[in-house]
């Protein structure tokens, strides 16, 4: 990525003290004054698939041959609201344009840019009234998000640390070098009732203070950027779009536990992430906030990144420290926590990306204003309610896709249909699935429950990395079972018995089903295996893999039933249950069904009735989906 | 000569010639950077996962010949390498095509038709996920989630993130790379 501020000519001066970092700030400022007219144009993975690219190059080539204008362009992380892609918000206004191409760029330019005007078309319309709107902030979309993690993305260029400096960046880190001690940091994470971010809902004070007290040589810390939830996508957007925060808190935390050395455990899939984290360390190195003696406080640490290898079970501490140390990523019994003896048998500290960038928001914020949003009451107990707000990935059969970060206790119903306009296409909402693999689904009954660490597991499901995934009335509850078993025997690592054959024994169960040949009995033999695999598997992967099936069959039973008893996929997706036939009253004869058609089973003559050849036909729903005409009956 | 040298003789013989035909260099030329690789690693043994990725980021798979070599380099048993090769999905031991095909299979991918898309590019490459095509052009392998769940269904084509698929269109999405 690059800026407008020429990164490869990036000369940063290391800074030796808590006043250098000020007059670093007071200089950035300086020269590129907090109001300055400002373009931000995401470019993070999913608005590049909308060549987001190519509109900030025209945007960086138009601005280059017109310095009248003073306006500077950025390449920022992502803005959250994918689906309206590629996203480019102009500051200081906030003036928000959605799809927009790069042929649109010059009209932005010469409107927005030089006479302050706003291009309507390219504004957000809102599909409930009808009318276009202006400001970012008013976009339904927005509105009830609270985007403390996220916020940064929108104003900050990830390849520029002094991008970050300039919004305040490593003050927190400042003011915990300057004047606290290390234990009244861990003080401070443990009152405002910070719990981990990426699923188990963990006080994140507690291990900390736990950490400090171990005993060991050294002390680690690391960072599971191993975001291996399918459906949740919000540490990587976090680590590409702002990849300081992340590191601010590192360091803020390996001065509270005593540390000197970090990771980053980055997964192999997120190439920009990989590559935003890399210069920013660089960059962090050479300003003298990562090292030896940084910013002339005495206190030194170093983080290394560290690429995985492809495996969902490293996102298990254990498993992901195996990894670290250039092992298989297995995981081993928690006996002894890893707080205790972890990466190289020392006291390690892991949290997750999402936990860390918190963690200098906590300082700069106070315990007060992070307490004050979210739910219960941590006074006494870290563990009596969920602080704070929550990344999620707003994804499936859901009309505006994308990352939200609203404050805890907010209900499904807010997130689903306030924020993200319900379900599309006028289909029925059935269920929405949260906590990846490990998570369930909960079906339209529990639409208004508040969305916390505690109500999620009350209801059979989890937290998680913060996975959404809304299923409409066409999304088969079994299938959706069958899914998440396959991915977890898949991803199990087979060390332990229980979740390798346990797994393997569900899966053929739920195959069987899927494919018309359930027998009575299977779903109670389902929940004892579940049971089972729950109760004795070693470590959380197996321990909650049962999650899916048991909250589809609490929920969902009838689709089961109708499955087993029925012979029937009311959702009309498992292959082996349908059936495709021509409505002769319907057809055209259009032949558009028969040229779709990969197996050329389909007859019929121009303007006459079709059929469908059922011997031939491989129920790939080409026809059903392009027929105009509703004569395709499944 | 004791009973397990006199097997370990055996076995060296039985094996050095198999051992030597396996340990030649896919391409000789690169094998200065693999060990410039194990040289930037610092020939450490728990940098082992992040070598073998660089070492497969010279040839897009783990040769052979190249895992006997930094198992003699690092001294790390080869049966070690294999199943450290083996356990990671991010590791291949057989050659790739020309252009990779990652096609996510993600949750959100999943309720969306990434079921569909996948059969329909079986049908159009008639190559099962896993494999490569006859003529070396296409390799394509499903994996877990991309990320972008925004633009569900997606995959990559080396590179390039292609979003919003669908069973009717992915075909023509592939013509560009024929």
């Amino acid at each position: 990525m690059a800026s407008g501020w020429e990164v490869t000519a990036l000369k940063l001066k290391k800074l030796r003290s808590f006043s250098s970092l000020d007059r670093f700030k007071r200089e950035i400022l300086a020269e590129h004054p907090a109001g300055a007219p400002t373009v931000a144009v995401c470019t993070d993975t999913g608005c590049r698939a909308c060549n987001s690219v190519n509109v900030f190059e025209a945007f960086r080539e138009a601005l280059a041959k017109a310095p009248e204008i003073r306006a500077i362009v950025k390449a920022t992380g992502c803005h959250g609201f994918c689906e309206k892609g590629a996203l480019v918000l102009i500051h200081p206004q906030e003036i928000l344009y959605t799809q927009v191409q790069p042929s649109d760029v010059p009209e932005i330019i010469e409107k927005t840019l030089k006479k302050g005007e706003v291009v309507e078309r390219l504004l957000y319309l809102d599909p409930a009234t009808g009318k276009r709107i202006k400001l970012e902030s008013e976009v339904p979309y927005y509105k009830p998000q609270l985007r403390t993690i996220l916020g940064g993305n929108r104003m900050i260029d990830p390849s520029d640390i002094r991008d970050y400096v300039a919004f305040d960046g490593y003050q927190a880190l400042r003011r915990v070098l300057e004047g606290m001690k290390p234990g009244s940091v861990v003080d401070t994470i443990t009152r405002a009732g910070l719990r981990g971010r990426g699923g188990g809902g963990f006080p994140t004070g507690v291990k900390w203070k736990t950490a400090r007290r171990a005993k060991g040589r050294k002390r680690f810390i690391i960072c599971n950027a191993d975001e291996g939830d399918p459906g949740a996508f919000m540490d990587r957007s976090v680590c590409e779009g702002n990849p300081h925060s992340v590191i601010e808190g590192m360091i803020i935390g390996a001065y509270a536990v005593g540390s000197h050395d970090g990771y980053i455990y980055v997964r192999n899939e997120y190439p920009l992430a990989l590559e935003a984290l890399t210069t920013a360390l660089e960059q962090a190195r050479e300003c003298g906030l990562l090292g030896e003696n940084i910013l002339g406080s005495g206190f030194s640490f170093d983080v290394t990144i560290s690429r995985g290898g492809g495996a969902f079970v490293c996102g298990e501490s254990t498993a992901l420290m195996a990894s670290l140390e250039g092992k298989p990523g297995e995981p081993r019994a928690k006996y002894v926590h890893t707080v205790e003896r972890g990466l190289f048998e020392e006291p390690t500290v892991l949290n997750n990306v999402e936990t860390w960038a918190n963690v200098p928001k906590i300082i700069l914020g106070g315990v007060d204003w992070f307490t004050s949003i979210g739910t219960g009451d941590v006074s006494a107990d870290p563990w009596g309610g969920s602080k704070g707000t929550k990344i999620f990935s707003l994804v499936g059969k859901v009309r505006n896709t994308g990352l939200v970060e609203v404050p805890m206790g907010m209900t499904l119903r807010e997130i689903i249909f306030d924020i993200g306009g319900g379900v599309p296409k006028g289909k029925r909402f059935k269920a929405v699935q949260t906590g990846g693999p490990s998570g369930g689904c909960l079906p339209e009954s529990l639409l208004d429950l508040p969305v916390d660490f505690d109500r999620l597991s009350a209801a059979g499901s989890m937290m998680g990395s913060g996975g959404m995934i809304v299923m409409d009335e066409d999304t088969c509850m079994v299938d959706v079972a069958r899914y998440f078993i396959d991915f977890l025997k898949e991803e199990s690592c087979g060390k332990c018995l229980p979740c390798r054959e346990g797994l393997r024994a569900m899966l053929e169960i739920l195959n069987r089903v899927t494919e018309g040949k359930g027998r009575r009995g299977d779903l109670k033999l389902l929940e004892e295996i579940a049971g089972g695999v729950a109760e004795t598997s070693l470590c959380a992967l197996g321990g909650s893999a049962p999650n899916p099936v048991l909250t589809t069959i609490r929920y969902f039973r009838d689709e089961y039933e109708a499955h087993i008893r029925d012979k029937r996929c009311p959702a009309g997706v498992c292959k082996a249950l349908l059936r495709f036939e021509v409505i002769g009253e319907n057809c055209t004869g259009c032949h558009v069904c028969a040229k779709v058609c990969p197996v050329a089973c389909i007859s019929g003559k121009a303007k006459g009735t079709h059929a469908i050849d059922e011997a031939r036909c491989i129920k790939c729903g080409a026809c059903f989906d392009a027929c105009k005409f509703e004569a395709i009956r499944r | 000569m004791n009973r397990v040298d006199s097997i370990r003789k055996l076995k060296e013989t039985l094996f050095a010639e198999r051992a030597a035909e396996a340990g030649r260099p896919v391409d000789p030329t690169l094998r200065g950077k693999v060990a410039e690789i194990l040289d930037k690693h610092r020939r450490r043994a728990s940098q082992i996962i992040a070598i073998l990725q660089d070492v497969q980021g010279l040839f897009k798979y783990l040769p052979e010949s190249e895992l006997r070599f930094v198992s003699r380099e690092l001294d790390i048993p080869l049966t070690r390498l294999y199943s450290i090769a083996t356990f990671y999905k991010a590791f291949r031991l057989k050659p790739r095509g020309r252009h990779e095909i990652a096609l996510c299979m993600g949750t959100a991918c999943h309720v969306r038709g990434a079921v569909r898309v996948m059969d329909a590019i079986i049908r159009e490459l008639k190559v099962q996920p896993g494999g490569t095509t006859g003529d070396m052009r296409f390799s394509f392998e499903t994996v877990r989630c991309l990320g972008c769940c925004g633009q569900a269904p997606v995959m990559t084509v080396d590179e390039e993130l292609v979003s919003r698929l669908d069973h009717l269109s992915v075909g023509k999405a592939l013509e560009k790379y024929r």
